[in-house]
């Protein structure tokens, strides 16, 4: 019952604010109260999973099972191992902080607000731990709502525009991974003469190569989109931008990793021969989305813009990891999830703040921001460097990792992905030079107030993790490691050595019999 | 005749007196005079429900020719579902509009007792007079707004298309006697076990009008010409009670006669459903973006929901089949609440059907705009509403058939329905609402419609499973 209830408790904190009467906002602040306490619940929930959860075993814990519809062996089926266990708690540290980041901006309908912030908490924690399909694909979709309503009522300018590509982009992908899924229980009938959704039993179905490979590709491309990778980005820029700053937090700090976790978690142990194929391919469109996204980020006027296709990049990184599929790589790719969940929501955090203040996200309307707020651009320097990969900070192990392990898999795409790392430098600098350094150039920059007590908590946390996780990452690598080394043996134990050779003459006939 | 011999027509019975008591009702009363004929319906629903119920699993049979088995009765229990739904939302509206509810309850009633013999009938001249009897109760209610051009516009056009594809229907239906020597479907289908029986010529003919009377009472595309007219010049209730109510019986007899009857000559009519089926989905969805009133928009929104439901139809799988009976309870559910809730919004003057009229009912009336938003929703297909599971359950049965192609469609063309459902929801929530338009009023029955079907939706999207296995048991009995 641990992890339900971990799942239940954002859902019940909007319960309970469903029955405060906040007519015209007269009771904003409870409700804000409400939503935070819920939230910090949830948050502790989270530790306390962490606190429960034994480094030492590789498999599935916490397990919680009921039937659910018997007629299709659809179980409730929910569980932590190393690898979503950090996703939990990162979704739990994060909604809070984007609760306290639009404490003051969000200032109308805040009840509404508060309540999609919950339920979209809720379901991004049911992404996380469900391990039947049905159950993941039912967290995966209803995610959507709350997060299209965020985007489009409390958004900027072109908010609408915003959230129904948003929705249209990712539901699009998701759509055809619905199909895939029946079809892979379809394919558990056929097989052992029932149907079944759990995921471990469809981790042992022997599927034709071909079979994966449309299998492969319907599950990518859902994923691919919500990294999302490279060509399939374009929703994104639009969504960060307009979302108000706790969607933007959330968006980029835990639904982006959804897209990896799910590549991690489904695409690559289903469909082990082609994942051997389709790696090469993919970790193309990673390094092209490393070094694309930091160039364009590189030339962005608004600030939110810049970190919106920073993210593209350093997504890139993690589904090269994913690509490399060794240890190293894998968990470097989990750990750069963490932070850049970390680094990249304190970003958004700190730009929400700038533009609560200055009503513009333009870089060129900032300038000299350190005489006037000294507090502020401290933070705001240690996260662009943990953005960076300074060692010492979090990003620099993750990136480490990854590069460590791509190296032995590949060295060249090691090689261009290190390109992207200088160019996050170049970006990153550049754009805190030009906010922060410099004289104060604009009057109105001049009489800005530095950090509140309710802005240090938004980001003071974050700001230690950053440090923390630069430091001391064992602290979260030593219970990822079994579960990681599960994984990357039952990926490449199950790969047919002949695949590659194997795989090539039957995608191209399959592509015929298309044709 | 032993009364037992009348049991399984007991379900229409009870709607069919209560409609007649509600015209007596009519005749009876003074003008001006206030009198609950709503509650007669209730009564006469409740009544065929309960006996549905007792019926279930007993396979009774009359005259031959009116099975009460439990396929049958579960697409009664759905109608009766519409019926009550339908009645309750009415009576706020018949009231404002000035339209006579007796009048109104008897054709309402009557019309569902057709369409309840419909889903029960199992000789092909039994199924077109249970047609006509909906038809023309569907007919005279689109047309039941006196005041309105548009309505008897759509009442005639709807009228005349009918009528037309009655005419094919019973021309189907003289082929098929004409080859077969009966037009009862058990006795059909004995003479349909020989090879020479299933490719005769005139079979064939009698296959492909039938087909084409039924494509029309359920708009299939090409057959769904008159849909968008009818509905959006039918009162917003009327149109809710005949996109499901109609549909289901429809659905019900079509399964009944091509699943059951004519399965032996699928490979005859497997691909015409199947293009059907895909330009159906294609079609309702694609002309949907394009609507800019809500009534049209739910009317090609429907056409699209009858293409899924003919993919399931076409997937002859006892998934499919199953997922027809669920498709079309929620389906009932969750048109028949969005309808009701554009009658709702609007007053006697403005039917409110412009998108634009719906701007910034979140700010004016936040529940109905929550409900609405979940009714579009729950038609979109999102979890964790009904909507979803039914999509999911008819896209199994696809896939289990190895209709990829038709699953693969059918996930497409609604995430197509989604950008449209979806501007429903911007206006309601994203857009600032014009002064002058006034705050609904939703009175406590209707209001109480409404959460029962919500609640429904999202039951029925979270805990699915005793439905589902009804839905499977029903089947057993009669494929």
């Amino acid at each position: 019952m641990f992890l339900s209830s971990l799942i239940a408790s954002p859902l019940v904190g909007a319960l309970v604010l469903l029955l405060v009467e906040n007519r015209d906002g007269r009771r904003d602040a409870l409700v804000r109260g409400i939503a935070l306490a819920a939230s910090v619940l949830t948050f502790a929930l989270t530790l306390a999973v962490w606190a429960r959860f034994d480094p030492q075993q590789a498999g599935m814990q916490l397990v919680e099972r009921r039937a659910w519809i018997p007629a299709f062996g659809i179980d409730y089926y929910i569980g932590v191992d190393g690898i979503s266990l950090f996703l939990v708690v990162l979704t739990g540290f994060l909604t809070p902080l984007a609760l306290l980041s639009s404490w003051e901006g969000v200032h109308r309908k805040v009840k509404s607000f508060a309540i999609f912030v919950l339920a979209l908490e809720s379901f991004m924690l049911g992404v996380f731990v469900a391990l039947d399909l049905f159950l993941f694909y039912l967290f995966w979709d209803a995610m959507l709502i709350p997060m299209y309503f965020l985007i489009g009522i409390w958004g900027y300018e072109r908010r609408i525009y915003a959230a129904v590509k948003f929705i249209l982009y990712t539901m699009a992908g998701s759509v055809l991974m619905l199909v895939a899924i029946i079809s892979l229980a379809y394919l558990h009938s056929v097989e052992h003469g029932t149907y079944s959704f759990d995921l471990f039993r469809l981790y042992e179905l022997r599927l034709s190569p071909s079979l994966q490979f449309w299998l492969f590709l319907a599950f990518a491309l859902a994923f691919a989109i919500k990294v999302p990778l490279v060509p399939f980005h374009t929703w994104l820029p639009d969504a960060h931008v307009q979302a108000p700053t706790a969607g933007s937090v959330i968006l980029a700090g835990v639904l982006l990793k959804m897209g990896a976790y799910g590549l991690v978690r489904f695409a690559f142990p289903l469909f082990p021969d082609a994942a051997a194929f389709l790696a090469p391919h993919l970790a193309v469109l990673a390094v092209v989305g490393i070094v694309y996204g930091a160039l364009v980020a590189m030339v962005q006027p608004d600030l939110k813009k810049l970190v919106a296709y920073s993210s593209v990049s350093h997504l890139g990184f993690v589904v090269l990891g994913i690509a490399a599929m060794n240890t190293q790589a894998v968990e470097g790719a989990i750990y750069q999830m963490l932070n850049h969940g970390v680094s990249t929501g304190a970003l958004f955090i700190i730009v929400g703040m700038l533009s609560d203040r200055r009503h513009t996200r333009l870089i060129a309307d900032f300038g000299g921001l350190k005489k006037v707020m000294p507090r502020l651009t401290a933070v705001f320097l240690i996260i662009t460097l943990s953005s960076i990969g300074l060692p010492g900070l979090n990003g620099f192990v993750g990136e480490f990792l990854i590069l460590l392990g791509a190296f032995r898999w590949n060295p060249r795409f090691a090689t261009f992905a290190a390109l992207g790392v200088i160019l996050s430098a170049v970006y990153m600098l550049w754009m805190f030079q030009r906010v922060n350094y410099g004289e104060v150039t604009s009057h109105e920059n001049a009489r800005l107030s530095d950090l509140t007590g309710r802005e240090w908590s938004a980001v003071g946390p974050a700001v230690v993790m950053a440090i923390v996780m630069g430091v001391f990452p064992t602290l979260f690598l030593r219970p990822m490691e079994p579960s990681v080394d599960e994984l990357v043996r039952r990926v490449t134990s199950r790969q047919q050595t002949v695949v590659m050779n194997r795989l090539e003459p039957i995608v191209t006939s399959s592509l015929d019999v298309c044709r | 005749m032993p009364l037992t011999a009348l049991m399984a027509v007991v379900p229409m019975i009870c709607v069919t007196l209560t409609g007649i008591a509600c015209m007596m009702a009519e005749a009876f009363r003074n003008r001006g005079e206030r009198m609950p004929i709503g509650g007669l319906g209730v009564i006469g629903l409740a009544g065929a429900g309960i006996a549905a119920g007792a019926l279930w699993g007993q396979n009774t049979t009359s005259f031959g020719v009116v099975q009460a088995d439990n396929f049958g009765l579960f697409v009664t229990i759905v109608l009766v579902v519409i019926g009550l739904l339908t009645i309750a939302f009415s009576s706020q509206v018949l009231e404002r509009d000035d339209v006579p509810s007796g009048e109104y309850y008897a054709l309402t009633l009557f019309g569902l007792a057709g369409m309840i013999l419909m889903a029960t009938a199992t000789d092909l001249l039994l199924i077109f007079l249970a047609l006509e009897v909906l038809s023309l109760a569907v007919y005279v209610l689109t047309a039941i707004r006196r005041d309105s051009f548009a309505g008897a516009e759509a009442g005639f056009k709807y009228f005349l298309l009918g009528g037309f594809s009655s005419a094919f229907f019973l021309y189907g239906i003289a082929f098929a006697f004409g080859v077969t020597g009966s037009t009862r479907l058990d006795r059909i289908a004995a003479v349909l076990t020989s090879r020479a029986a299933t490719e005769h010529p005139l079979m064939l003919v009698a296959m492909g009008l039938l087909l084409i009377g039924f494509g029309f009472k359920v708009s299939a595309v090409p057959f769904h010409m008159w849909t968008p007219d009818a509905y959006e010049g039918a009162p917003a209730v009327v149109a809710g009670f005949m996109s499901t109510g109609v549909k289901a019986a429809a659905f019900a007899a079509f399964a009944r006669v091509f699943l059951s009857t004519l399965e032996p000559m699928r490979a005859a009519w497997m691909p015409a459903l199947s293009a059907i089926a895909i330009a159906t989905m294609i079609l309702g969805t694609m002309v949907g973006v394009a609507q800019t009133g809500l009534k049209r928009m739910l009317a090609y929104s429907s056409i699209a929901h009858g293409g899924y439901l003919l993919v399931a139809l076409v997937s002859g799988n006892e998934i499919g089949k199953a997922a027809i009976l669920f498709y079309l309870l929620v389906y009932g559910l969750t048109n028949v609440g969005a309808f009701a809730i554009v009658a709702l919004a609007g007053t006697r003057e403005r039917g409110n059907d412009s998108l634009t009229d719906y701007a910034g009912l979140w700010h004016r009336h936040p529940t109905l705009a929550t409900l609405m938003t979940i009714f579009l929703l729950s038609l979109g297909g999102f979890p964790p509403t009904a909507g979803f599971v039914a999509k999911w359950y008819v896209f199994s049965a696809a896939v289990g058939s190895g209709d990829y192609l038709l699953a693969i469609i059918g996930v497409l063309t609604s995430v197509v329905s989604v950008f449209f459902y979806l501007r429903v929801v911007v206006m309601m929530y994203m857009a600032e609402g014009a002064a002058e338009v006034s705050r609904p009023i939703v009175g406590p029955v209707a209001a109480l419609a409404l959460a029962v079907s919500a609640i429904l939706i999202f039951y029925l999207g979270i805990l699915p499973a005793q439905v589902m296995t009804l839905a499977a048991d029903s089947i057993a009995t009669i494929f």
